[in-house]
């Protein structure tokens, strides 16, 4: 295989503390000792391929898949879509984005979730897709509800999709979460305030974008993600220091 | 004022939360049927070259307490060190895994075939490994480690041998229980607290 050259380090400071002592469960499950920093190597920027042939023709219709076309779920219709890029601007085609959510009540159908918001007969959660050549990615989903959560006595999400993003490498893999534009929550929020700056916070936040919404059908929100590039130059692959 | 770079920020990573097997893992989750095939249900797909074996272990918190909700992404090369997609690789391999911890006991099971060594950029030798992704609640960017194996020449190994304090590469290190069956724990924080990697 051609060598693409080592991945980019990752920046810390764009991803949230490890520690943060407003969410709770972090305190005893964040690491304390750094971590071990080293170039990459095969086992990093080599990954799964996954096929076409994986992904159902409903898998990222989430109105309908639950049902399996019978009868769509209950919410305000909305597509999530965008593009993957990786830190050169490169599209990433083929790249796996895996999504799962609450229902328009802010209950996910888990086996763990007791919220009393019902159950939506008709919505499971969870959506997948591959990205297209230039990187593009589309879903049809309901917006999720907020829901209260154990944390701080008064502690609520702010509307949410979660995402799972393999591009080609394992290095390159990622959970995130989008929020939507205008939710006051987010300002609420400690899992939000987990990532240290703002700006990058700001990242997170999809905004409604009428361009793709389709006129007395579904509104639109574009959530573009940025995953870790390659380095290639031309001094590559030679002793260090010669 | 300089030229402004066209490099983008990564974008920033969020805890997967307590339910993200709904969407990675939907069986597990209660829900089966969300999906007609779920993704890494096994790392191998048939009869392979080299030794099958059973990797099992728990994720622990700073208080000494076994996560209930950890979910695991493993990746790796075939029993000769190649992966998949490279020329001559396993078929029968793909070397992806998704598997969650028991949410009674708090165990989690690999089954896979034993890794080979391959030699990467440099001309390095690593010896056999597994890489693992870590997530769960209060994680909240997924944790990178690896397991090599005890009875493995584990010596040349470039990423070992970065550790600085010797003592801390055994928490890398599956123990032998049996023939073809190890034992791997991964704790998250204090006492011999695994080393996290980024690479
Ligand atoms: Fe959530």
């Amino acid at each position: 295989m051609s060598d693409l050259g080592p991945l980019i380090p990752r920046n810390r400071a764009v991803h949230p503390a490890p520690y943060a002592e407003d969410y709770k469960t972090s305190v005893t499950r964040s690491p304390n000792l750094p971590l071990l920093s080293m170039e990459s190597t095969p086992s990093e920027e080599t990954g799964p391929v996954f096929g076409a042939e994986l992904i159902g023709e409903l898998d990222n219709n989430l109105i309908l898949n639950w049902s399996k076309g019978l009868a769509p779920a209950v919410g305000e219709r909305i597509l999530v879509h965008g593009r993957v890029l990786d830190e050169n601007c490169r599209p990433v085609p083929n790249a796996l984005i895996e999504i799962w959510q609450a229902n328009a009540g802010g209950r996910y159908r888990h086996v763990k979730d007791t919220y009393f918001a019902p159950l939506d007969p008709n919505f499971g959660g969870c959506g997948r897709t591959l990205t297209d050549e230039s990187g593009y990615y589309e879903f049809l989903t309901i917006r999720p509800g907020a829901y209260p959560w154990p944390n701080r006595a008064n502690d609520w999400r702010p509307m949410h999709i979660h995402f799972s993003i393999y591009g080609q490498s394992f290095g390159q893999r990622l959970v995130t979460q989008m929020y939507f534009e205008g939710d006051p929550l987010i300002a609420h929020c400690p899992i939000a305030a987990t990532v240290r700056d703002r700006s990058h916070l700001d990242r997170l936040v999809a905004p409604l974008d009428l361009s793709k919404s389709r006129p007395l059908d579904f509104l639109a929100y574009k959530f573009d993600i940025v995953l870790r590039g390659r380095r290639q130059t031309m001094f590559e692959n030679k002793l260090e220091g010669m | 004022m300089v030229q402004k770079l066209t490099t983008l920020a990564e974008t920033p990573s969020q805890t997967a939360g307590p339910y993200v097997h709904i969407g990675l893992m939907p069986t597990y989750a209660g829900n089966a049927g969300s999906f007609p095939q779920e993704i890494g249900a096994s790392p191998v797909t048939g009869k392979v070259n080299g030794q099958m074996i059973d990797i099992v272990g728990s994720v622990f918190d700073g208080t000494g307490w076994v996560l209930r909700d950890a979910l695991i992404e493993s990746w790796q090369c075939d029993g000769g060190g190649r992966f998949p997609g490279e020329e001559g690789a396993d078929p029968n391999v793909s070397g992806h895994c998704r598997f969650a911890v028991d949410e009674a006991t708090g165990e989690f099971r690999l089954t896979t075939v034993k890794p080979g060594s391959y030699v990467g950029r440099g001309g390095v030798r690593s010896a056999p490994h597994i890489s693992l992704w870590i997530v769960a609640r209060g994680i909240n960017t997924g944790l990178n480690t690896r397991i090599y194996f005890e009875d493995e020449d584990n010596s040349g190994d470039p990423l070992l041998s970065r550790i600085e304090q010797r003592t801390r590469v055994e928490t890398l290190i599956a123990k032998k229980v049996a023939d073809g069956k190890y034992r791997f724990d991964i704790r998250l924080q204090g006492d011999h607290e695994t080393v996290f990697l980024d690479l």
